[in-house]
């Protein structure tokens, strides 16, 4: 799924897309494997707002089995579950 | 998920299995034999499923008689509160009839709950195992009926309240529990415009009601023992632990709360320090879990404005009196997440 002429994003896109998305919220930045609930600053009302993004910006279903906090958790493993999904980067972009 | 949204009369397996097996000693004292999950247990009124005979149609495996309607919660008001308050008791295996007079906050009420839903799963909120169970919504009252209980969530305005309870009191089967969910208008007053007080109490749930597992219950004066145990048991099914307080503006939580948002509120008015130094204060120093200016984010801006003025109006204290910066946010539209903007920016309108 990780082929770039289609459209497909790869896990670079991905996680650039992201990381620029957690910084434009949070007023930080994130290392790719750094826990973005550890410090207790997020709530789980953000880990909300992840999954309405990642719907969004790269138009994927995140169903039941998906929604678990450890898919959240950090930058690379949304982008590990949104390339799984088959997140596509022209989908929609950081409104 | 599976979710389904009818807008009808509602049949649940549970209730199906007791009309068909027990139709002649349903008697609501009666314990395990409906099963841990049948919110029937929960309210011990003598009452028999479909006793009313009001709907006359047949059940989905072709029952006939009287209807066989699961007893379930009705919900007035599909704001904040009122999705969440529904959220919680579906994912607890409760059904819900959710009503709501504005057209179009009623038709977006089936896709938020999925939301709640989705989000109380993801916080591992809800039992996982359990299916959500069946929501119907209604511009109406009439359908609550059949309620084995109905908690109020419209809009913080004592005349708006009084209005849905009078309402609700004289559609329900008499010693229904009529539950109010109200930040801070006392519920003795609320009691006046209902034609039985021993049925009114006050939950104070908060949101997201399925992340905080506290409910404040406020028992007025002429709250009855009856009102209030069968209103426990149903705290009891929803996993809340209930903490019962007396009556009086704001109880306990709005009483502290929503002066010490409007002292925030304040501090950032006068440019002492930012929204998010605030919070970050009392989040960092003093244990906060969210901050008072994200709080009032969430509750929404407009809903922390009119308890504020309830409570100013009822107790005097000038700590109470709405400042400025607030007044200006409500009239300007920006209410917190649920506009998507109030003393934080989210880019949408978010749960
Ligand atoms: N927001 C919170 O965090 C919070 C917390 C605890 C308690 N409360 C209390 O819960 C209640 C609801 O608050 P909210 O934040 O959900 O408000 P809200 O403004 O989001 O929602 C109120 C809803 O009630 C509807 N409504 C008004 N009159 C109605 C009627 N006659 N019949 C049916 N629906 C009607 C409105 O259209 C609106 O959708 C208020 O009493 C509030 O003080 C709010």
């Amino acid at each position: 799924m990780t082929t770039s002429s289609t459209g497909a994003a790869t896990a670079q896109e991905i996680e650039q897309e992201l990381s620029c998305h957690l910084e434009k919220r949070t007023k930080r930045s994130w290392a790719p494997e750094e826990d973005l609930f550890a410090s207790g600053a997020l709530s789980s009302l953000f880990a909300m707002e992840l999954v309405v993004y990642l719907e969004k910006a790269f138009g994927v279903m995140i169903g039941g089995p998906d929604l678990r906090m450890e898919n959240f958790r950090t930058v690379r493993a949304m982008s590990s579950m949104v390339l799984r999904l088959g997140g596509d980067a022209e989908e929609g972009g950081d409104a | 998920m599976g979710t389904e949204w009818v807008e009808d009369t509602v049949y649940t397996a549970t209730a199906v299995e007791n009309y068909r097996g027990n139709a002649h000693r349903i008697d609501w004292n009666g314990a395990d034999v409906f099963g841990p999950r049948d919110i029937s247990i929960l309210f011990r009124r003598k009452t028999a499923i479909g006793a009313s005979g009001r709907d006359r149609r047949t059940g989905p495996h072709g029952e006939r008689g009287g209807p066989v309607t699961a007893p379930r919660l009705a919900v007035v008001g599909a704001g904040v509160m009122g999705v969440g308050i529904a959220s919680l008791a579906l994912g607890h295996g409760v059904p819900v009839l959710l009503v709501e007079t504005d057209a179009s906050r009623l038709a977006g009420a089936p896709a938020r709950v999925h939301q709640h839903l989705r989000l109380a799963r993801l916080t591992g909120a809800l039992p996982a195992e359990e299916a959500p169970a069946r929501l119907a919504t209604s511009a109406s009252l009439a359908g609550a009926a059949d309620a084995a209980a109905v908690v109020e969530a419209v809009t913080e305005n004592g005349a708006c309240k009084a209005e849905v309870l009078s309402e609700a009191a004289m559609i329900v089967a008499p010693g229904t529990p009529l539950i109010s969910n109200t930040s801070s208008i006392p519920i003795d007053e609320l009691a006046d415009s209902v034609s039985c007080p021993e049925s009114l109490l006050g939950t104070h749930f908060m949101n997201p009601p399925y992340l905080i597992p506290t409910v404040e219950v406020i028992r007025g004066k002429r709250t009855g023992e009856l009102a209030l145990a069968a209103a426990l048991r149903l705290l009891s099914a929803l996993k809340r632990t209930p903490v019962v307080v007396g009556d009086t503006p704001g109880f306990v939580t709005s009483r502290i709360l929503h002066p010490m948002i409007n002292d925030a509120v304040r501090v950032v008015e006068s440019g002492t320090a930012t929204a998010e130094e605030v919070d970050a204060l009392l989040q960092g120093c003093l244990g906060h879990r969210t901050g008072p200016l994200r709080t009032a984010d969430l509750i929404g801006l407009d809903n922390l404005l009119d308890s504020l003025r309830v409570l100013h109006e009822r107790t005097g204290d000038e700590g109470c009196r709405p400042t400025a910066l607030l007044v200006d946010k409500v009239e300007a539209g920006h209410l917190g997440r649920k506009t998507g903007r109030g003393f934080y920016e989210y880019g949408e309108t978010l749960l």
